[in-house]
């Protein structure tokens, strides 16, 4: 009986608003309409309609409640907001939280700040640019000069990304900044291998989300976000390589 | 190959701390990149084409990733997209790109195709996993 006692106008708010937090970290969208039904679905509140392309979100309740629709402008990735969402939807829908201490918890989420710090993302990117290294059997000498540029390239895209929102620049200038670190260092004597050096660089910046993503959602069936994550991708690709061939062409 | 598994253990962790995975599951999704990489190094080396290897690869990452969230009740993605970080054909991408700005097109158009192979692989070998998944919750549901 507990239940009845919600508004609808609530709910429709309580499931834009976890489908907000959720796509705007990075869910798939099949994720992101299966939470938003299963929350609907659980109070009650008639037959819900949901409709999610990476840049925005339509949704409706049968009856007497308008249409409501939410732009989504900033996207990012943010893994640890979409399990926290995630979550939360999941005691949703066992009854452990009602609709109002359930909206509180998302508002406060959506302003929470999750991420790493700075120099441990850093760290993270200068390392896993030096593994990648190895992976791809480069030389155990080529560890540093990949360790220095690929956290040197992470790091430009981080402040570009910043500084100008234009995604695909940052990652142009970050792989750009990553070819000429590389063939500096090469040249210096500290690095060997350049080719391996800069693939190994930039591998952080891969959009290794957006693919699997793309793919997710294609299979299940969400073909306009799935193409447009697909191209997405393909941009973000082709910024990569793009920076990587001015460098050559200077070279 | 045990610095092949540190280091991919590493690279998937970090690429998982980069895109700001909870830390708790930072080691498992380090795990399932291992895992992964580990059979895609050793389809690899026991002459396998590429292709194939990431294939079963990506579908190996693919069902640890859904074990493990099922497990710790979280997203898929939060292991899967670490694992198939490396699979990625940057390397050939790389080559490819250096052969079209050298003018040498036909090389150039062959890598390109080889990158273009790889990645359906690993789409492939996700959709694989995604069927294998449905197909057992169906059966498991009756």
């Amino acid at each position: 009986m507990e239940n009845k006692k919600n508004e609808p106008y609530e709910i429709v708010e309580l499931c834009l608003l976890a489908g907000k937090i959720m796509l705007q970290n990075g869910a798939e969208t099949y994720r992101v309409e299966d939470t938003m039904d299963r929350i609907a679905a659980f109070y009650d509140v008639g037959q819900a309609h949901s409709y999610v392309t990476p840049t925005g979100i339509i949704f409706s309740l049968d009856g007497v409640e308008p249409t409501k629709l939410i732009r989504i402008l900033k996207r990012n990735t943010d893994l640890a907001k979409v399990t926290a969402a995630n979550s939360i939807s999941r005691q949703i829908t066992s009854g452990a939280l009602t609709a109002r201490e359930a909206i509180k918890q998302l508002k406060e989420l959506e302003k929470k700040d999750l991420s790493y710090p700075l120099y441990q993302q850093l760290l993270a990117a200068a390392i896993s640019s030096a593994c990648f290294v190895i992976m791809f059997q480069g030389n155990w000498n080529d560890l540093l000069p990949a360790f220095i540029s690929g956290g040197a390239g992470f790091i430009c895209f981080y402040f570009i990304h910043e500084l100008i929102e234009v995604k695909f620049f940052a990652e142009f200038l970050a792989a750009f900044v990553i070819g000429l670190l590389a063939f500096s260092l090469t040249e210096l004597g500290i690095g060997h291998q350049a080719d391996k050096i800069i693939i190994g660089s930039v591998m952080p910046l891969v959009p290794g989300l957006l693919i699997t993503n793309a793919v997710r959602d294609l299979m299940s069936g969400h073909l306009v976000s799935g193409l447009s994550k697909g191209a997405d991708a393909f941009l973000t690709a082709s910024a990569i390589g793009t920076g990587i061939a001015v460098v050559f062409a200077i070279y | 190959m045990i610095g092949q598994l540190i280091t991919s253990f590493f690279a998937t962790a970090g690429i998982g701390l980069i895109f700001n995975i909870p830390r708790r599951s930072l080691i498992s999704s380090g795990i399932v990149g291992m895992a992964g990489w580990f059979v895609y190094v050793v389809l690899y080396e026991n002459d396998f084409d590429a292709v194939l290897a990431t294939l079963v690869s990506a579908f190996f990452i693919a069902i640890i990733s859904q074990y493990f969230a099922k497990r710790y009740k979280v997203p898929v993605i939060i292991f899967s997209v670490g694992g198939m970080i490396p699979l990625v054909p940057g390397g050939i991408a790389y080559y490819a790109m250096r052969r079209f700005v050298e003018n040498n097109y036909n090389e150039a158009l062959q890598l390109a195709a080889k990158a273009f192979m790889l990645s359906g692989a690993i789409a492939v070998g996700i959709i694989l996993s995604e069927v294998l998944n449905q197909t057992i919750k169906k059966l498991g549901g009756r």
